[in-house]
């Protein structure tokens, strides 16, 4: 039997600043907390029209789908690059700007 | 320095216009991201993990106090207030807005700098040894090669589309600092062989050996020697051979075999010898030809700055170093013999404990460009280590220097000690890393931060690299750590025994990989097994390493 969809959530760069973004239920958002949750083979493949939609209405570049854990209080990206990303700069870095 | 010419100022500023517009164009939509993608890389522009980053190219790791300073502005103006010095001599800014990049490049341009050929499949910005034209050692100052193989390589139209990108480096002293070894070039000037005969030696007498297909990444190689002297003014009729040769035969079909290293591996040093030779043959003496009233002029741009007449000993700094520790623990790692009697090499040191190796806040490129208009002539070097050197500093000044340094936050006293760390930028930036490089570089500067731990275990180099494309050297540290991706985990291969200059050798991965967890108690059991069976305190890590082998840091990490 295959396995079930992991959920996911669409994200990408966006074209003027380079900064992570993901879909959210209106719009583009830089909030993971606000992305919507892609349980489905069929709200993915919406997901990836909108975002190819997105793409040459020169919003975004580089959409790509990843695996988030539904299970944990607030959305959390399985990866630790994605979580990395989510998180908005290095994971460490005392020469970021406060 | 050198400086632009006329030709210089119009190609940058023309190329800067060009790109303008094809950022408005593609924020217009009239480029697609498949079209603009090549020509953003074209101009230096990556897109990495969190925002765009530009990587801007410091000719062969050389800048003015001047150029420092708009470096600084950029950092301050467009991004977030720092810069990144890397292993290739070069700065990366990690947040740029793309409408902003025109701008940067403009600004870059005031002062004769840009970001053309830092990506790509050509040749990069050429390196050098970072105390070129100061160094006790050198024959003879590779900056101006560096400079005349810039100007032949720039946008150069057969080897702009090479089978892969294309690193030179070249040396002028026999003690190599630029590790020409692990290059796809490797030069290094040297006066002719006492066998080579007086009319083939050129005018000056001096000339390259050259070195062919070294490089890192995930197939390390030591570069082979493939001819030991080439008069000067040969050198660019040799260097396009060899790049034609490359160019002929190298792989197109897989860009894992695609680099110079592999083609001299998979064909054999005499095979690539041979047909180097022969293109070398066809061209040399005609337009490449580099006459001496040429080279005399690109010379001249690197002439010494004017020198006092100065006692080799200073009373100043020897009474400072009696009466302040602090200073002579500085004086004693971050010094470097100069050429000139009463000056030094000073090395600004960009590791503090828990720092972020190679970044620079914009303040202390400013204090820096400050600090090189008072005691270093304005130069400034940038060296692959990821430090900052003020190459021509007098003796007298260093303990001024030194107080300057600790106001600005820039006084580590560790140069070439364990916490002297290079590290990529790792996944916390990266889009190609596995894991994270700065954090472990952090931690493990932390637990070796006591100065007298670090002076009693001398000279140690320790590399990181968040993925094997290797832009952290790990290959060719004492202690190299590459961080790889274990079923979504972070982890942390050791290799042993690594060096880049003269004596290059590519470490012996140790054995099983460590977590985030163990990594840092792996290195300081690395550390403690090599103070335990080196034979004194004058034996280095690598030394020690080489006569014992990796069986006792085996046994240390892992048990019998």
């Amino acid at each position: 039997m295959p396995k079930p969809p992991k959920t996911q959530v669409m994200t990408a760069n966006r074209l003027g600043d380079g900064r992570v973004v993901y879909l959210g239920n209106e719009d583009w958002t830089t909030d993971l907390a606000d992305a919507r949750l892609l349980p489905d083979a069929d709200s993915q493949a919406l997901a990836e029209e909108v975002a190819k939609a997105a793409v040459a209405d020169r919003a975004i570049v580089e959409p790509y789908l990843i695996d988030v854990d539904e299970e944990a209080e607030r959305i959390e990206p399985v990866r630790l690059r994605e979580r990395i990303r989510a998180s908005g700069g290095p994971t460490t870095g005392s020469s970021v700007a406060a | 320095m050198y400086r632009y010419d006329e030709f210089d100022h119009a190609f940058v500023r023309d190329r800067v216009t060009q790109f303008r517009d094809q950022v408005k164009r593609r924020i217009a939509g009239d480029l697609t991201e498949e079209q603009f993608k090549p020509l953003r890389l074209m101009n230096g522009v990556y897109l990495q993990l969190h925002a765009y980053m530009l990587r801007v190219a410091i000719p062969y790791g050389t800048l003015s106090a001047r150029q420092m300073r708009k470096l600084a502005h950029i950092a301050r103006t467009y991004d977030k207030d720092y810069g990144h010095f890397t292993t290739r001599q070069n700065i990366q800014f990690n947040w740029p807005r793309l409408e902003d990049l025109p701008a940067i490049l403009d600004e870059l341009a005031d002062v004769e700098m840009h970001a053309i050929q830092t990506s790509g499949n050509c040749i990069r910005n050429v390196t050098t040894d970072h105390f070129a034209g100061a160094a006790a050692d050198e024959a003879g100052d590779p900056r101006p090669w560096a400079e005349i193989i810039r100007q032949w390589s720039s946008l150069h139209p057969e080897f702009s589309y090479l089978p892969r990108k294309f690193k030179v480096a070249v040396t002028g002293a026999a003690r190599d600092r630029a590790a020409i070894r692990f290059h796809d070039i490797g030069l290094e000037l040297r006066h002719a062989p006492k066998d080579f005969g007086e009319g083939a030696k050129g005018e000056t007498g001096l000339g390259f050996r050259i070195f062919v297909g070294g490089g890192q990444g995930r197939t390390p190689m030591v570069a082979k020697e493939i001819r030991d002297f080439v008069p000067e003014r040969d050198l660019l009729a040799y260097l396009e051979a060899i790049m034609r040769v490359y160019n002929r035969f190298g792989r197109r079909d897989n860009k894992y075999k695609a680099r110079i290293k592999i083609l001299v591996h998979e064909r054999g040093i005499d095979e690539i010898r041979e047909a180097v030779e022969a293109e070398f043959e066809a061209l040399r003496g005609g337009v490449l030809d580099i006459p001496l009233e040429a080279r005399e002029q690109i010379s001249a741009y690197f002439a010494a700055p004017d020198f006092e007449v100065l006692p080799a000993k200073s009373e100043t700094l020897e009474a400072a170093w009696t009466s302040n520790p602090v200073f002579g623990q500085w004086m004693a790692r971050n010094t470097h013999p100069h050429k000139t009697p009463g000056y030094v090499s000073v090395t600004i040191s960009l590791k503090p404990t828990g720092g972020v190796p190679g970044d620079a806040r914009s303040a202390q490129m400013d204090a820096v460009a400050d600090l090189a208009d008072r005691y270093s002539f304005s130069e400034i070097r940038v060296s692959h280590e990821q430090n900052l050197i003020l190459p021509h500093v007098r003796k007298d000044d260093l303990p001024a220097l030194h107080k300057a340094l600790v106001d600005a936050g820039l006084e580590a006293a560790n140069a070439g000690l364990v916490t002297d760390i290079i590290a990529c930028p790792g996944l916390d930036y990266c889009a190609l890393a596995n894991a994270r490089s700065i954090p472990i570089a952090q931690r493990i500067s932390e637990r070796l931060a006591d100065h007298d731990r670090q002076a009693e275990i001398g000279d140690l180099s320790l590399k990181i690299s968040g993925c094997i494309n290797a832009c952290g050297h790990h290959h060719v540290g004492h202690i190299g750590i590459l961080g790889v991706d274990r079923k979504g985990e972070e982890f942390y291969q050791i290799t042993l025994g690594g060096a880049p200059g003269g004596d290059a050798a590519i470490g012996e991965i140790v054995g099983r990989g460590f977590s985030t967890d163990q990594v840092v108690d792996a290195v300081e059991t690395i550390v403690d097994t090599y103070l335990g069976v080196r034979q004194d305190a004058d034996e280095t890590f690598l030394t020690a390493y080489r006569r014992v082998g990796k069986a006792p840091f085996q046994e240390a990490l892992y048990g019998a």
